[in-house]
C-alpha cells in the first residue's frame, strides 16, 4: 500500500480511490521497501533506468565487438576469444556467433533499453509528477511491471551463458530459422529462452501501459484538463496505447512459435528439408509470423520514438524560453502517428511476395507518416526560432534529436517506396536508416531526458562539461558511423554479412568499414564516460538548491527537491493554465499553478 | 472523507477503467490468433474441425456462472452477505467445472486423432481454447481470493469495486468464449 495519500477538499477532482489505501504517513521505510520492492513511481522509474543502462552497456558492447571483426575481417583479436570463448575461436568471430551477437544486440536495444529503459523510466517518473498525482493508479501493478521486466532480463541474460549460445535468428525471430532446432545452435535452447523472456517482457510492458493510461485519464489534479497536459504526458499516453494494443499480438505469435518448436504443430512450417531430411510439417505459413510480428514491430518503432518526441518538445520549449509552437498541432500529429503506426506494418514485407496492389496501399499509408512527422519537425524548429536559447546538455541532445530525426526520416521516404525497396531491402541502407531515426534519435531523446530531469531524480546535477563532451562526440560519431552506411547500401552491400571479402560486387569499402569501427569504439567509450558521470553525480554531483532549477512551468518542479512518496508535502497544487507560458507579458515564465491574472493576455 | 467522495465527480473508478483497457489488450491477442486462423485456413492441407458436443455443456456452464456472479454482485450491494457468499461459491464451482469440461473436450478431440501433428483447425483450437482457459483460471483465482476474504476478513469492506471488477472480468471471459465458439462454428467448419 502506498503511504501518505492525503485527500483534501482542494483535490476533489481526484476520485475517491484512496479509500482503501491506509494512512501511514510517517511509517518507517525499510531498505527493502524503499529501494527494492518499492511502490513509489519515482523509485520504479530509477530502477528501470539503471537496469536499462546495464543492458545498454551489454548491447552496445556486442556491437563494438562485432564491429571490430567487420572492420578488420582478416585479423584475429585475442580479446574476442577471451570474451566469447568458442564463439570466437582463435580470436575470430564465427559466422554463427555473429548472428547470435546481432540478434542479441537488436533484442536488447530495441526492447530492453529503448522500450523498458526509456518509456519505463520516464513514464514512471513524469506521469504522476507532471499531472499532479501522488502515485500511479495502481502502485502494486507498477511494481510488478518492473519485476516482470527484471525476470525477463534474467532469463535473457542467462541465455548468453548457455552452451549452445543465445538466439541467433535475428531480433525478428522469423521462422523457419527460429522454429527448427536443427537450423543451428542459436535455434536450440537459446530461442526458447528468448521466447520466454519476451513473454515476460510483454507482461511487464502491458502492466506498465495499463497503469500509465489509467493514471493519465483518471488521476489528474484539479484544473489539469487534457489540453493542459505537458507534451511528454501526451506522448507517454499514446506510447502506452500503442503498447497495450500491439504487444498482445506479438505474444500470440510467440505462443504459436513455442508450439511449433516444442509440440510439433505446423503454424509457420511447411515443406522443409533440412540436411536431406524431409520434415513432416505442412500447411504452415512463415509469412503469417511476419504479419503477427510486424503488427507489433511497427508500432514498436513509435513506442520507442514517441516518448523521446514528447520530452524533446518539453525541453526545447523550456530551454528556448518560448512557448511550444503549435501545441494542438503537436497533439494532432502524435495522434495521427499513433493511428498510422497500426496501418503500415507490411512495409517491412514488400519483398516477401506481398501482392503489389496491397503493397501500393501500404506505400501510400507509409508516406503519409511524413505529414505528421514534418509538422513536428516544423514545430520544434519554430519553437527554437529566435528563442533565448540556453545550451544546456539537455538542450543540445534535444536539438541533436531533431537533426537525427530529419536525416533518418528522409531516408525513410526511400525505403517506404516498394519499388525502391526492391533495390534497397536487406542492404546497409536499411541499417543506416533505422539506426539513425529510431536508435540514435531515441537515445538522444533519452539522454536529453536524463540530463534535464536528473536534478529531480537525485537532487544533484550531472556534470555539464562531461555532458558537452558526451554530446559532441556522440553527435559527430553517430553521423560518421551511419552516414557512410547509406552509400554502402546504395552500392548493394547487404546487411548481416560478417566477411565481405569474397564478393567482388560489394567488397570495395574496406577502409570505410575500418573508419566506422574506429569511430564506434570512440563513441562507445564516451557512453561509458556518461555512465561514470551518471553514477558519480548520484553521490557526488553538485547539489540542487533551487527547487525549480530550469525555471520551468510544469508541476514536477513544485515538489520538494527530493520528494518523498506522495510527491507533495501538503495539498496537491491546482492548475490554472497550460504549461508553456514562457516569455509572456514580460515575464520569463509563469508556472501552471499561478491563477490567470485579470489583465493577462491570452496565449 | 465522506464529503470528499460526495463532491467527487461521477467518474469511473481507476481500477475498473484499468480493467477495460486490459480487456481491450486481451481482445487484441485473441484477434491476432483468430486472424492467424483465417489466414491459415486458406493454405493447403487445412483440415476443419467439428466441435465435440461437450463444449456445448461448457458453454452452458459458463453462461450460468455469468448469471450467478451478477446475482452475487447484486446481493453484495444489498448487503445480503450470506447470499453473496453462496453465489460466489456457486460461481467458483461452475468456473472449476468449466475448466474440467474443457479438459474433457480436449481429450475427446485427441481421441478423434486431432493432435498437434499435421495442419488444421485442431491445432488452433488447442492453443486458443487453452489460452481462454488460462484466463478463466485467472478469474477463478481472483474469485477464490475474494471468497476467502468474505469469510476471513477482519475488516469489513463496503466498497463494491473489487467484486464489480471481478464480475466484469468474468462476463468478459464468458463473452469471449461465446465469440470463440461462434468463430469456430462459422470459420472452422
Amino acid at each position: 500500500m502506498s503511504e501518505a495519500l492525503h485527500v483534501h477538499p482542494g483535490t476533489t477532482a481526484l476520485p475517491d480511490v484512496h479509500h482503501d489505501e491506509h494512512h501511514h504517513a510517517h511509517h518507517k521505510e525499510t531498505f527493502i521497501s524503499k529501494y527494492v520492492f518499492s511502490m513509489d513511481h519515482k523509485t520504479i522509474g530509477k530502477q528501470f533506468l539503471i537496469t536499462g543502462i546495464v543492458w545498454a552497456i551489454i548491447g552496445g558492447l556486442f556491437s563494438v565487438l562485432f564491429r571490430l571483426q567487420l572492420g578488420y575481417p582478416d585479423q584475429s583479436f585475442p580479446i574476442l576469444e577471451t570474451v566469447f570463448g568458442k564463439g570466437a575461436k582463435g580470436g575470430q568471430i564465427t559466422p554463427e556467433f555473429y548472428y547470435a551477437l546481432v540478434t542479441m544486440h537488436g533484442t536488447v536495444l530495441v526492447f530492453f533499453v529503448l522500450t523498458a529503459g526509456l518509456s519505463g523510466t520516464f513514464a514512471n517518473l513524469l506521469i504522476p509528477l507532471q499531472i499532479g498525482a501522488r502515485d500511479m493508479a495502481s502502485p502494486m501493478l507498477n511494481m510488478l511491471s518492473y519485476w516482470f521486466f527484471f525476470l525477463a532480463s534474467i532469463v535473457m541474460l542467462s541465455s548468453l551463458f548457455i552452451q549452445t549460445g543465445p538466439a541467433a535468428g535475428g531480433w525478428t525471430m522469423y521462422p523457419p530459422l527460429s522454429a527448427l532446432r536443427q537450423a543451428g545452435d542459436g535455434s536450440k535452447l537459446g530461442t526458447d529462452l528468448w521466447l520466454v523472456s519476451m513473454a515476460l517482457f510483454i507482461v511487464s510492458s502491458l502492466l506498465g501501459g495499463l497503469n500509465y493510461i489509467s493514471t493519465i485519464l483518471n488521476l489528474r489534479t484539479k484544473g489539469m484538463s487534457m489540453t493542459r497536459l505537458p507534451l511528454p504526458i501526451w506522448a507517454m499516453f499514446f506510447t502506452a496505447v500503442l503498447g497495450v494494443l500491439s504487444f498482445p499480438v506479438l505474444l500470440s505469435g510467440a505462443i504459436l512459435l513455442l508450439f511449433d518448436r516444442n509440440l510439433g504443430t505446423s503454424f509457420f512450417l511447411s515443406d522443409i528439408v533440412v540436411n536431406g531430411e524431409i520434415l513432416p510439417n505442412e500447411g504452415g505459413s512463415a509469412i503469417l509470423f511476419q504479419h503477427l510480428f510486424w503488427f507489433l514491430g511497427h508500432p514498436e518503432v513509435y513506442i520507442i520514438l514517441l516518448p523521446a518526441m514528447g520530452m524533446v518538445s518539453e525541453i526545447l520549449s523550456v530551454n528556448s524560453r518560448k512557448p511550444i509552437f503549435g501545441y494542438m498541432a503537436m497533439l494532432g500529429s502524435l495522434f495521427a502517428i499513433c493511428i498510422l503506426a497500426f496501418l503500415v506494418w507490411a512495409h517491412h514485407m514488400f519483398v516477401t511476395g506481398l501482392n503489389p496492389f496491397l503493397g501500393s496501399v501500404f506505400v501510400l499509408l507509409t508516406l503519409l507518416i511524413a505529414v505528421p512527422s514534418a509538422i513536428k519537425v516544423f514545430n520544434w524548429l519554430t519553437t527554437l526560432w529566435r528563442g533565448n536559447i540556453r545550451f544546456t546538455p539537455a538542450t543540445l541532445f534535444a536539438v541533436g534529436f531533431v537533426s537525427l530525426f530529419i536525416s533518418g526520416g528522409l531516408t525513410g521516404i526511400f525505403l517506404g517506396n516498394s519499388t525502391i525497396d526492391i533495390h534497397l531491402h536487406d542492404t546497409m541502407f536499411v541499417v543506416a536508416h533505422f539506426h539513425i531515426v529510431m536508435g540514435v534519435a531515441s537515445f538522444f531523446g533519452m539522454f536529453a531526458g536524463v540530463y534535464h530531469w536528473f536534478p529531480k531524480m537525485f537532487g544533484r546535477y550531472l556534470n555539464s562539461t562531461l555532458g558537452y563532451i558526451h554530446f559532441w562526440v556522440t553527435m559527430i560519431g553517430a553521423y560518421l558511423i551511419f552516414w557512410p552506411m547509406h552509400y554502402q547500401g546504395l552500392a548493394g552491400t547487404p546487411r548481416r554479412y560478417l566477411d565481405k571479402r569474397g564478393w567482388s560486387s560489394f567488397n570495395g569499402f574496406p577502409e570505410l568499414d575500418k573508419m566506422i569501427t574506429i569511430v564506434s569504439i570512440i563513441v562507445f567509450a564516451v557512453q561509458l564516460m556518461f555512465v561514470f558521470n551518471f553514477f558519480y553525480s548520484i553521490f557526488k554531483g553538485r547539489k540542487v538548491t533551487n527547487p525549480n532549477p530550469w525555471g520551468a512551468n510544469t508541476l514536477e518542479w513544485t515538489t520538494p527537491i527530493q520528494p518523498g512518496h506522495g510527491n507533495w508535502e501538503g495539498e496537491i497544487p491546482e492548475v490554472y493554465r497550460w504549461p508553456y507560458d514562457y516569455a509572456k507579458d514580460g515575464r520569463d515564465f509563469i508556472p501552471q499553478t499561478e491563477p490567470v491574472g485579470e489583465n493577462e493576455s491570452k496565449h | 472523507m465522506g464529503t470528499v467522495s460526495m463532491e467527487t465527480k461521477k467518474r469511473m473508478h481507476p481500477h475498473k477503467f484499468t480493467l477495460w483497457v486490459a480487456i481491450g489488450s486481451l481482445l487484441m491477442m485473441f484477434a491476432g490468433l483468430t486472424s492467424a486462423f483465417i489466414v491459415k485456413s486458406n493454405q493447403v492441407s487445412w483440415k476443419p474441425v467439428a466441435l465435440p458436443n461437450i463444449f456445448w455443456v461448457s458453454t452452458a456452464v459458463i453462461v450460468i456462472s455469468s448469471i450467478t456472479i451478477q446475482l452475487a454482485l447484486r446481493s453484495f450491494k444489498q448487503r445480503e452477505m450470506s447470499k453473496y457468499r453462496t453465489l460466489v461459491a456457486t460461481t467458483l464451482v461452475l468456473g472449476i467445472a468449466f475448466i474440467i469440461l474443457q479438459w474433457m473436450g480436449f481429450n475427446a478431440l485427441w481421441d478423434q486423432k486431432i493432435t498437434f501433428k499435421g495442419a488444421g483447425a485442431g491445432q488452433f483450437l488447442y492453443v486458443i481454447f487453452g489460452l481462454h482457459a488460462l484466463h478463466v483460471i485467472g478469474g477463478i483465482i481472483a474469485l477464490l481470493v475474494m471468497f476467502i476474504k468474505a469469510f476471513m476478513g477482519s475488516t469489513k469492506t463496503y466498497s463494491s469495486v473489487p467484486i464489480e471488477v471481478a464480475a466484469t472480468y468474468w462476463h468478459f471471459v464468458d463473452l469471449l468464449w461465446i465469440y470463440l465458439v461462434v468463430f469456430f462454428l462459422i470459420v472452422g467448419a
